[in-house]
């Protein structure tokens, strides 16, 4: 199991999507320093501070930051789609996995060992770039959010059941496929969570159920939206209103059994993924 | 003593193409066995579900008296592919060094050594996949497929890529596993090869076994040719046990002879025979 988890490591390291990635990190967290930097500031022109109504540094931060965790889980999936997406059918088809299969491991073994090499990069790509968007808003506006752990950790969570996913349609499809088909399944995901909030901006109950049941089919949106609720847990007034309706998918605490659900959800993608796998000609 | 490889009723259907149709096949350990057919017989598929990449239909086979698939039967096995590919970025000595954890080899390092001795590349142990020729991974190929000293070694196309050289240390390697007592199963388009090691063929086609045997046991008389002072008379329908005769009344005809030679096919003329 350690080898294999080590193999799908190194192979995932070796990539050079993982070089692009990593410079396209550092591009994008210079980038945001310095818009960070120049928000606070702007934000403290224009509002002014002592505003009992409006704290001009919460409502930038929590903005700022909640861009960064979408961008962060942006490149997190990309990450994961590209470290999953031919794990099984793409490197059968180059001839990669056979000489593994054959050895006295096990596919269920072979397959989770590659499911965590792969998940485990891109989960701590996540956490390690979350924490330095965290450290730049301190940094540019003394800002951190009320809750630095947990957001960081459900951001990797969610990267994690898109690498289940890309993983398990990796025993189905073609790489490319497989690439296309998990990155809108990532983005459909997305856009309910937006959709959810648009329902629940003009009070529309049908665009909030189908939010919540897309929340249920792909919870890594679930696990987003409280991750960018936990950012805010404690902020009130304008401020708190106005980060509702983030940019990019508005803040929603998930509760605990859609959170149960998102272990549950990914255990049951990679015994489906593990069940197919075992069945399937090489 | 129990086959290493016991196939019997074999059966694989991939939707609506029959790829086995009922294959009986063993190999006793020791045995060198080659499995020759034309593209499409099923040889591939054979080696498959003998070593556990694809399910059968219906029908049995067995690797060390385990299921071909399971864990004991994967224990028992070296197998290397047709079509395969190692990671450019290991080296050779990181791919044995993979195989020998999964497994479960203790040979350490110098098994990984004496492999690449045996397989001619002595000096690649540093050398990264990606820039060894076509040759040398399928040399390396075969040393994988040996990590662990397997009871059974299934070789799909060992020589494909490789140059004459290649494949005469591929001959000799067969002839190591020989005296190690290393049953092997080698399929092969390369009937001259399977015809100087293999100690039993086995010749598929349409997914069934249409013959089998020793490689002179499948080679067939095919007349007797007398040198004679006026010339070379042939005797297509002769056998050795005709010789004498033979002999004896072209001498009684006032022939002089100076050499007689019984005419058999060769294994390709046999081979072409049962499958055309």
């Amino acid at each position: 199991m350690t080898a294999i988890v080590l193999y799908g490591l190194r192979e995932s390291l070796r990539r050079k999507m993982f070089a692009v990635v990593l410079v396209l990190t550092v591009g994008f967290l210079a980038l945001y320093a310095w818009g960070a930097h120049a928000a606070f500031r702007d934000t403290r022109g224009f509002v002014g501070t002592g505003n009992e109504n409006l704290d001009p540094d919460a409502l930038t931060g929590a903005i700022v930051q909640g861009l960064a965790m979408f961008a962060t889980l942006f490149l997190g999936a990309v990450l994961s789609v590209f470290l999953t997406l031919n794990v099984i059918r793409g490197d059968a088809e180059a001839g990669l996995l056979q000489p593994l299969v054959v050895r006295p491991v096990g596919r269920a073994r072979l397959l989770v060992a590659r499911f965590i090499g792969a998940a485990g990069v891109a989960a701590l790509y996540v956490v390690g770039v979350y924490a330095a968007t965290v450290a730049i808003a301190d940094w540019a506006g003394g800002w951190t959010p009320d809750r630095i752990v947990a957001p960081g950790l459900e951001l990797a969570a969610a990267v994690v059941v898109v690498s289940a996913i890309a993983l398990a349609g990796s025993v189905f499809f073609a790489p490319i496929a497989n690439g296309i088909g998990t990155l809108m399944v990532f983005g459909a995901g997305l856009i309910a969570g937006l959709l959810g909030e648009i329902g629940q901006a003009i009070q529309s109950q049908r665009l909030q159920h189908i939010a919540r049941l897309a929340s249920w089919v792909l919870p890594f949106d679930a696990l987003y939206e409280d991750a960018l609720h936990r950012l805010t847990v404690d902020t009130t007034g304008f401020a708190e209103y106005v980060l509702k309706l983030g940019p990019f998918g508005g803040s929603h605490q998930a509760g605990t059994s859609l959170l149960t659900w998102s272990v549950v959800y990914l255990v049951l993608v990679l015994a489906a993924a593990v069940a197919a796998f075992s069945l399937r000609d090489l | 003593m129990a086959s290493v490889l016991a196939v019997s009723g074999l059966e694989k259907r991939y939707r609506r193409v029959q790829a086995l149709a009922g294959v009986d096949l063993a190999v006793e350990p020791g045995q060198l066995v080659g499995l020759l057919g034309p593209n499409g017989a099923g040889k591939s598929t054979l080696v498959k579900i003998a070593c556990g990449l694809v399910r059968p239909t219906r029908g049995r086979a067995e690797v060390a008296g385990a299921p071909a698939g399971s864990l004991a039967a994967r224990q028992a096995l070296g197998y290397l592919a047709e079509l395969f590919r190692f990671p450019g970025w290991m080296t050779a000595d990181e791919v044995l060094g993979l195989h020998q954890r999964l497994a479960h080899s203790r040979g350490a390092e110098r098994e990984r050594g004496e492999l690449l001795e045996l397989v001619g590349l002595p000096d690649a142990r540093g050398t990264r996949v990606a820039a060894m020729s076509k040759g040398m991974q399928q040399r390396l190929g075969i040393a994988q497929a040996m990590v662990g000293e397997p009871k059974l070694l299934l070789l799909d196309e060992p020589t494909s890529a490789l140059d004459p050289a290649g494949r005469r240390v591929v001959r000799e390697l067969l002839e190591e596993l020989r005296r190690r007592g290393t049953a092997v199963l080698l399929n092969s388009h390369l009937l001259s090869e399977v015809e100087l090691v293999c100690d039993h063929v086995v010749i598929v086609d349409h997914g069934r076994v249409v013959a089998a045997g020793t490689p002179s046991e499948l080679r067939r008389e095919g007349g007797v040719e007398v040198e004679t002072a006026s010339g070379v008379r042939k005797f297509p329908v002769a056998r050795r046990a005709d010789v004498p005769g033979l002999v004896r009344e072209l001498v009684a005809a006032g022939e002089d002879v100076f050499a007689v030679r019984v005419v058999t096919s060769t294994l390709e003329e046999a081979y072409l025979e049962v499958v055309e």
